[in-house]
């Protein structure tokens, strides 16, 4: 065999190594859990799919996609419809519990300017801890009754803690700790594994189709999405909390919602706020 | 043809209906049996945490046609949710690794 053939027989060699290993090493990057490259290719995704959207103009959901509908919102925020679930929340946070105790003793800097930290991995508990939750637990912890997870009144006292973050960016952590990746993982395929009669996942209307109609109604981005809650929506002529989101969505796709505050819900809520780590919060919104 | 042959003929007509109608007929405990798959069924998409709307509307209206005797419809609900809790599972299942096909990467 002259030097020639070897050079050719050793390419070959070297390029059917590199076929095979090729596919494994795709399968072992698809399965591997980065959620800085996540959040990185899903700002990326979003912003080539809008370029004339700014990147924290995302957080205001379908205004976002068309001007006539943010010159809309513009007016609207002049007396915003979400006024009174704000006043109602400021007034049921600062009043003391039959204890004496308020929901200032439950959280960090008394509950003020903090939202954009919410959901967190909780290590003790080995599970994610959203707002909602916690708020919940504050009154459980006080000897008060927990509110329903998708009435006025949670979404009054999330209004109000929303609004003394407003413009502070979401700054979501990813504790090195193996299972708040995994509450993360499973957050990410609860967002893209279709459900319902209509077959539809979270992804389908808020990654495929956002700007788009589905009836009357224009499809927010997923990007930003969680910045706004909770939200004030003329559908429901009332407030909505994240979880009033959650389990509408699943029926509205013909899925039984499970309950407000089951781990696949609390597990998407870290997933999507992660992803939008750095966009302002702009809680309490108001939607069409 | 006869008038003979011609009331034989009709008299097996008769009783051809007549026996293809019973059959149709459901039961209380085809209804039982039907409506026991279909929960069974989707008892499974509850473990899968993918129960659809549309099968706890028909097993409801299977109930409800039971309640009124009419074990066809009551049969024929059941049916229909035992195939929309069927089709859950599926999606269910195949979703799990099909989910990757739509992420964003």
């Amino acid at each position: 065999m002259n030097l020639r053939s070897e050079i050719r027989l050793a390419l070959a060699a070297l390029a059917l190594a590199a076929l095979a290993f090729a596919p494994m090493q795709t399968a072992v990057a698809a399965d591997t859990v980065d959620p800085v490259a996540d959040a990185k290719a899903f700002k990326k995704f979003f912003t080539d799919k809008f370029p004339k959207v700014k990147l924290e103009d995302f957080v205001n959901g379908p205004y976002s996609m068309n001007e006539d509908m943010h010159r809309q919102w513009e007016e609207k925020e002049q007396f915003p419809p979400y006024e009174f679930s704000l006043d109602m929340g400021k007034e049921m946070f600062s009043k003391p519990f039959k204890n004496g105790k308020s929901y200032e003793d439950c959280f960090p800097n008394k509950g003020i300017g903090i939202r954009q930290n919410y959901p967190y991995f909780e290590e003790k508990e080995g599970k994610v801890v959203t707002l909602e939750l916690a708020l919940n637990r504050c009154r459980e912890a006080n000897g008060e009754p927990p509110f329903s997870y998708v009435r006025d009144e949670m979404a009054a006292l999330t209004a109000y803690m929303a609004f003394t973050s407003r413009g502070k960016p979401f700054d979501i952590k990813i504790p090195n700790d193996p299972r708040a990746l995994e509450a993360y993982q499973k957050g990410k395929e609860y967002f893209y594994t279709r459900r319902g009669q209509l077959n539809f996942s979270c992804a389908t209307c808020h990654v495929q189709s956002p700007g788009e109609r589905i009836r009357a109604e224009v499809l927010a981005p997923a990007l930003g999405i969680l910045n706004a809650m909770p939200i004030y929506r003329s559908e429901w002529n009332g407030m909505g909390t994240t979880s009033r989101r959650f389990t509408t969505c699943n029926s509205q796709i013909r899925g039984v919602p499970l309950a407000p505050q089951d781990d696949e819900y609390r597990d998407l809520e870290y997933y999507l706020s992660y992803v939008s780590n750095g966009l302002p919060i702009s809680g309490p919104g108001a939607r069409p | 043809m006869s008038i003979f042959k011609t009331s034989l003929l009709s008299l097996a007509s008769v009783l051809l209906i007549a026996d293809a109608t019973s059959a149709l007929a459901a039961t209380e405990a085809d209804y039982k049996t039907a409506l026991s798959a279909a929960e069974a069924a989707n008892k499974e998409a509850a473990g899968l945490r993918n129960q659809w709307t549309v099968t706890a509307a028909a097993i409801a209206a299977a109930k409800k046609a039971a309640e009124a005797g009419d074990f066809d419809k009551a049969v024929a609900s059941s049916n229909e949710a035992e195939a929309l809790a069927k089709a859950s599972i599926f999606q269910a299942t195949n979703e799990k690794t099909l989910w990757k096909d739509m992420e964003i990467r």
